[in-house]
Order: C-alpha cells, then structure tokens, then sequence
C-alpha cells in the first residue's frame, strides 16, 4: 500500500492502494467514478479508456504508479460541467447507446480523436474506434456520432 | 398468438396524492385476488404494473421488465403514456424490482417483452384515461361522452375548459374501474411511432452509475470465485496461503465445488484470486471439440431422431428424385461476452436476503436464491439494475446465488464479480450444432426437403420446426438428435434459429442454381405455396415475408450491384417477425468484407423508431460478426480462448453499414431484440459464394480463408 495524489477531473485526490491497482480499479472502487468501465483488464475492448493529459489511454493496465505526478486524468465524469461536449451532444441527439456499457470508452476514445483531428475522415474515424468493442454493436451509430461530433467541434 | 385475458385494474389514492393504477399482464393467473374496496386503506401490494399522477400533472410509470440494451425501459412506458394522452415531456419513467404480486413476465428473453405487453400497458394507460375523463364530466355535471383527453389535461368539448390531471387525479382514483377500455386508432398515436431517446441516455453519457458493477453499498466487500477450469472437473483441495497474506484479503474459502476470495476491492480479489493454488481432480470425461464434431456426425447419420415435422412421404419423394442435393452445415459453441462481467450484490442475514444486479430473470433467481438459503421466496428481494448486454447470457442467474452463498458466509454484503476470463470461460454457450439438409429435385421442380439436427444438450423448440419453409413443400421432414455433454450451454441470441437460418438459407440458394432460378423469385414462389394452408403451427405470414423480400429486393437493388460488388439474399421468419436481408460482400486482399447489409423488417407497428432501428442494426452487425468470426473450440473440458485477444469480436472496421427499412402497417407489434440477427450468416454466406466461389458450410467463415490465423 501507499499513497498516490491523483488529479482527477480537476481536483486532486489522494488514495491509498497497491501500487500496482490499475487505474482503473482506484476510479471505480476507491474513487466511485463508476463512469470508466471494467470490460476486459487486458487492454483488449476500450470500456475503460480515460484521457492522461488528453490522450485516451486503457486504465485498465495502467498501475497508479505509472502516473506522474502533475498528470490530468480525465473521465467520462469529467469530459464536460454539464454533459455537453460535443460528443455527449451528439450521442444524445442521435440516441447512439443500446446497453449504454462500452459507451463512456467509446465516447472517451471519440473525444481524443476529436481533439487531436477535428475533422477526421470517415476512414480516420473507425481506425481510431477499432480498440473499443461494443458487444450491441451499434457502430453504425458511433460513427456517425463521431460525425456529428465532428460537425460541433 | 391472442391471449385470453381478463384484466383487473385497480385504483387508488396514495397517501401523498396521486392515482395509482395497476395492472396485470395475464390477469387470467391472478383472477382470484380481490378488489379492494376501501380505497384509502388500500394495500399497494395489491396492485401490478402501475401509473402515478402526481397533483401538479406529472406522471411517473413504472417499468417492470429487465433492460438489456433492448430499450423496454422506454418502449414500453411509451404505450402506457400514449394511452393515457400525456405529453412524454411530462413523463418519468422509474424501474421497479421484482414484484410477482404486482406483475407477470418480469423476463428479458424471446423478443417477447413489448409483444406481450402490448394488451396490458395500453390498458393501463387507457384505464387511468377513462376515469380522469369521468373525473371531469363529474366535477362538471356533464356526460363523460362531452370530454376528451389532450395532452394531460380532459377538455369540456363544448366550453373548451380544461382540467389537467393533475386536479383530477384524487377524484379520479375515487371512481369505479372501468371493465372495458377503448384503445386509440394507430392514426391517433401522438408518441407510438415517433423517435424517443433512452430514459437513460442522459445518465449513460455523463458515466453516472446504471449497472450492476456500478451498484455500491457502504460496508460492502467485493469477491470473485475460482471455479473448476475444465467443464467436469471438481475440486479436490486448494493452499490459501499466499492469497491471504495479500494485503486487503479478507477471507478465502471453499463453496461447493468453488473457492471464493473475497477483499476490500475487486482489484485486490482478482490479484488473489491468481495465487490461489488449487488442485482438480475429474471422473467424467473432460470433452474436446473434435469429439463433439464425430459424436454430431454419428447422430446425424443415426436412425433413432426425434421427428418434429413430416409432411407428406418424404422418402418416396427422394427415391423417385433426379437430383439430390445433401449438405452438412456446423457451427462451434459461443460465449455471450456481455461487455458487462457477470456480476450480482448480495446481502443476506439471518431469515432474509436482499440482492440488486443484472438478470434477466429475476423471479427464476428469487426462487433458487430461497431454496439455496432455505428461507421463503417472499424474503429475498431483487432489484434490477440496468444490464452491460444480455444476449441470453443472464437468464442464468448461477452468479446471483454464488454472490447469496458468499454473502450468507461472510455476514456481510458482498458484490461478486467475474473476470471477463471467468466469464468467457465459465459460461452458458451457445451449444456446437451441425445440421444436414437435403433436397430432392424432379422434373426440374423441389419435391422433397428434409433437415436434421444435432446439438449438445437440446434441440429447436416451440414452433421452430414449422418456420419457413414448413408449409411451403408438399413432402418436408424435420428431425432432430442431442447429445447431453458436462458443458454447460443454453439460449444465446435467437436460440437455434441464429445457426439454423444461416444454413437453410444457404442452401436455398444452392436450390436455386440447381433450379436455375433467382434466389428471390425462388422464395416468392415457394412461398406462394404456403397461401392458404390452415396449419395452426405455421404462423410466418406468407403475403408478409413477400412484402419484405420484395421490400428488401427493391432497396438493395438486387440483381444490379456495381462490378465487384456481390450480393447475397436471405428471408426469415423468427420472434414473430418477418425479415429479408441482402448482404453485400467485396473480396480485398482475398478476404470478404462485408461492407453493407439491407434489411427489410416486418414487426407491426413500430413503437420507438430511433431504438427499433438501432437495434436492428446491432441484430444484423452481431449477426455478420458471429457467423464471420466467432471461433471457440473445447479442449479436455477446457474453452480455447479466455478474453478478447484470443477470441474475435466484431469492431468497427469490420461491421458493415446497415441500412433498416419497415413495412408500415398497423398491425400489433412483434419481437425486435433478436429476428434481424439469425438472416445476417446466410445472408454472408450467399454473397460470399458469389464473391469468392466458395460455399461456405462451417462457422466461423472467416477461417476458410485464413490459414494458422492467430485468433483462431
């Protein structure tokens, strides 16, 4: 055990874990920011991407030690005051969930690209969603959310 | 399917104001409880499903059915709300537990949820109309034919005075409950048929917590489970040792054939869950794939099957044949993967048990959790939480009772979770099937057609042996055989059909080349056939599954893709509901692509067009990436992959646009969760035959094109 100052959606927190607790487990358990989702544990699906400094990382295999002090940890909580990034706008108007379960990986893998390429290609796009699984398999509507998106940036 | 019901509702005032309505789904079960007749002192638990107004004209409904990411939580309020004439803005819709005194059919499975709750919510809602109405006629001395409903409020027809609900609600609940109710004309619906989003959708994108893994207790602890590795294994003795010393265990210890760990994070569990060391022992034989390939092949050759159609004389037809076409079809196990790892909370104390989580079966789990605790059924508590993904997966609520078992060990709450390992691995497949069709062929015409199959553990069920093409052939047989294996399997999306489709679809278009016919002048025809049969057990429309060929042919524009481009058809009858398909497949670096899919649907009237669309885009995506990808091979008991990087799940580059037409009609609504997923594998197939040349017999099809494919 020992004790790690997290900034979190812009505040700082202190925990006291085992070093190497992904991440994700601090949020979800520790934290109760149950918005990043447990789905795999190997990197391999997405549910638990959050933003390190802006950039979607997989908190699943990330250890709390890893993360530098200073470094901004944003998640799904965080993306927007109100829940009304542009991505979460245009979710809402295209109703793009079915179970709702991967949407906050998806969502926080879109609002990097977005980021990073405001105007992504139809083609950047699905590379870039490529990690995120969702078992519903509502791709149809994650792309043209991202799309949408895209358009309020 | 009609039931016959005889509905009772009940009304009543609540003590903070506010009319109440109940109803039963198939009251002809619950006919014998009274009415009450004090309604001031009436006992809520009387009541079923019910509506709230509140006195400033807000109405709360209760959604009973477990949401999977099937959108019942929304679909279904929206037909009490339309019935009721309420503007939706003014609507809040809540999730009720499990209630058995209040509701029927608080299950998630078969398609079947708005289908059979059609009756009962529009009664619900016309109900609580039909007394505010009288409400107001009353308060204002007039025949309650001289009010409408709009909007919330009753209207005076004649000197146009309006009273909301709100203000009518407490005399409302006073009067008597009319017998019969009119329901509205589909050209009246103001919310049926209009795009409505998600009641969760604003709490979804903002990560606020829905789920089971999300559900929190103070002075809860979390657990996992070691469970034998092999299917027929059992546990013989394990060494704790190390996982105790891990800091944040709390205790490890056996359960019947398991080990539970249980620590103060789910992380922490999972760490000591890896240091446990146990040792297994088996006197059943630990099974592989290739003996369940040999045993399906000797049953399928076997005379000894179950006969569950045969029309006409089948065996003469294939004797006096010119021609005979016999094909085997197989498909491997599957595991459901929910995005979700199954998961449940469980407190239990002494004489009682309170558990919240994702089931889609909670009153089945209430009774096994009562009889695992040896208390009564009526003190153990099941709240539902929204579900990460259903998919047949949790009708089986085995991680519900091992969270009640923990729980009741440990006196304390718990909330148990799975590994996404142990869920791939500790699951309730979809079972290994094979089938062989044959088709006897005379005079250039189809004269005989028979289908067998074998399966681990059951068979196709219900009327699934009288879908299409039952009734459309003079001489058709169906006949079944299983194997009971120590693997644990059951309903995964469209049970049966979602392999069965595929093949029979398949074959159909080997008919058609042999016939030299087009594929979709070849189902119109056959099912020309079908008109006018009075067979109770066909219950495909015939004139409905042509309007969605011809529907889907129109789209697609079948027969004239560009160059390079290569179509495949497909119609299917399952869940209630009539659907086509045209599957477009083109070969890139010589591997199929399935880039786009038409899909023309027939399920009456659709209630929520914005999630019937989604959802049957997911039902066509899910469908191509099974039937594409989904490999899962057995070996001495053990599965061969255990998390997302040894098992292929369709992504985002691989999931083809999916274009969703529905026929219009007013008719009543039928299953959508799952009919659009069992045509997608025949659909592929078919363009993938025409794309490559290769007809493809077993699934996954992608491993006919890959050679030592690492996913695989």
């Amino acid at each position: 055990m020992a004790q790690f100052k997290l900034h979190v959606n812009g505040t700082e927190k202190i925990v006291e874990v085992s070093e190497d607790m992904p991440l994700l487990w601090v949020l979800r358990d520790h934290l109760k920011l149950v918005g990043t989702k447990y789905g795999c544990g190997i990197a391999q699906c997405g549910a638990c991407t959050v933003h390190i400094d802006g950039v979607a990382m997989r908190s699943c295999v990330l250890p709390v030690s890893q993360i530098e002090n200073g470094m901004k940890i944003t998640t799904i909580e965080g993306l927007s005051q109100n829940g009304d990034h542009p991505v979460q706008q245009a979710w809402k108007e295209l109703d793009v969930p079915q179970c709702g379960y991967c949407q906050a990986g998806q969502m926080m893998t879109a609002s990097a690209l977005l980021a990073d390429n405001k105007r992504p290609s139809e083609e950047e796009i699905k590379q870039a969603m490529h990690g995120n699984i969702c078992r519903c398999a509502t791709y149809n509507r994650i792309l043209d959310g991202v799309k949408l998106a895209s358009k309020k940036m | 399917m009609k039931t016959n019901r005889r509905n009772f509702i009940k009304a009543g005032t609540f003590t903070t104001g506010g009319l109440f309505l109940g109803i039963n789904f198939l009251a002809s079960c619950k006919a014998d409880v009274p009415l009450p007749k004090d309604l001031s002192k009436l006992n809520f638990k009387d009541f079923n499903s019910y509506i709230r107004i509140s006195e400033d004209g807000y109405v709360s409904i209760y959604s009973a059915n477990p949401e999977i990411g099937q959108g019942v939580k929304t679909s279904m309020p929206m037909i009490v709300a339309e019935e009721l004439e309420i503007p939706w803005e003014k609507v809040h819709v809540e999730q009720t537990g499990l209630n058995s005194n209040w509701y029927e059919r608080q299950v998630a499975g078969g398609s079947q949820s708005i289908r059979q709750g059609w009756d009962g919510l529009r009664e619900a809602g016309a109900t609580a109309r039909e007394m505010l109405k009288q409400a107001a006629a009353n308060r204002w001395e007039i025949d309650v034919a001289e009010v409408e409903a709009e909007q919330g409020a009753i209207v005076n027809q004649t000197t146009k005075e309006k009273l909301h609900y709100g203000q009518l609600v407490e005399d409302a609940a006073k009067l008597e409950v009319p017998e019969k109710v009119e329901f509205k004309k589909p050209k009246e619906y103001k919310i049926i048929g209009k795009d409505v989003s998600n009641v969760d959708l604003h709490k979804i994108v903002k990560g606020e917590p829905l789920f089971g893994l999300d559900y929190y207790e103070e002075n809860m602890l979390y657990a996992c489970a070691i469970r034998p590795p092999a299917f027929g294994q059992k546990l013989e003795s394990f060494d704790a040792t190390k996982a105790k010393s891990l800091d944040g265990v709390v205790d490890v210890f056996r359960f019947g054939d398991k080990i539970a760990i249980v620590a103060n994070d789910t992380w922490t569990s999972f760490k000591a869950q890896k240091l446990v060391e146990a040792v297994w022992t088996s006197d059943e034989k630990l099974e592989s794939s290739e003996d369940h390939a040999s045993v399906l092949d000797t049953l399928l050759s076997a005379k000894n099957s179950e006969v569950l159609r045969n029309d006409g004389d089948v065996d003469q037809a294939f004797k006096e044949a010119d021609e005979v076409i016999e094909r085997t079809y197989a498909a491997p196990f599957l595991p459901h993967n929910c995005m979700e790892p199954m998961n449940f909370f469980a407190d239990v104390k002494e004489g009682s048990a309170r558990l919240v989580g994702p089931i889609q079966t909670p009153k089945w789990t209430q009774g096994r959790v009562a009889e695992l605790l040896k208390i009564e059924a009526e003190n153990v508590t099941i709240d539902m939480t929204r579900m990460g993904g259903g998919f047949g997966r949790r009708l089986y609520g085995g991680f519900a009772l091992e969270a009640a078992e923990i729980s009741s060990v440990m006196k304390r709450p718990i909330q148990m979770v799975f590994t996404r390992e142990d869920d791939m691995t500790q699951g309730t497949y979809r079972p290994a099937s094979k089938y062989k069709i044959s088709a006897s062929i005379k005079d250039g015409q189809l004269t005989g057609y028979k289908l067998k199959e074998a399966c681990i553990n059951g068979n196709m069920y219900g009327l699934i042996p009288n879908f299409f093409p039952a009734g459309a052939l003079k001489n058709y047989r169906v006949e079944v055989a299983k194997y009971d294996s120590n693997i644990t399997t059951g309903a995964w999306r469209a049970p049966y059909t979602n392999f069965l489709a595929s093949c029979e679809q398949s074959f159909f278009d080997e008919i058609a080349l042999v016939l030299k016919k087009d594929p979709v002048q070849m189902r119109l025809d056959l099912l020309e056939n079908v008109k006018g049969n009075t067979d109770e057990k066909i219950e495909y429309s015939a004139e409905r599954l042509q309007d969605v060929i011809r529907l889907a042919a129109e789209k697609s524009n079948w027969g004239k893709a560009k160059e390079g481009v290569h179509q495949g058809f497909v119609a299917y009858y399952c869940h209630n509901t009539h659907v086509a398909e045209v599957a477009e497949v083109e070969m890139v670096e010589g591997l199929p692509m399935v880039k786009k899919v038409v899909c023309a649907i027939d399920c009456g009237i659709v209630i929520n067009p914005i999630a019937a669309k989604n959802q049957a885009e997911g039902g066509v995506i899910d469908g191509v990436g099974h039937s594409m990808f989904g490999h899962f091979q057995f070996k001495d008991g053990k599965p061969s992959a255990s998390n997302f990087d040894k098992y292929r799940l369709i992504r985002m580059t691989e999931a083809p646009k999916v274009e969703v037409y529905f026929v219009e009609n007013e008719l009543d609504p039928t299953g959508l969760g799952e009919p659009t997923l069992p045509p997608a594998g025949g659909a592929v197939a078919n363009a993938i035959f025409k794309a490559s040349g290769r007809r493809l017999f077993n699934q996954p099809f992608i491993n006919a094109f890959v050679d030592n494919n690492p996913l695989m």
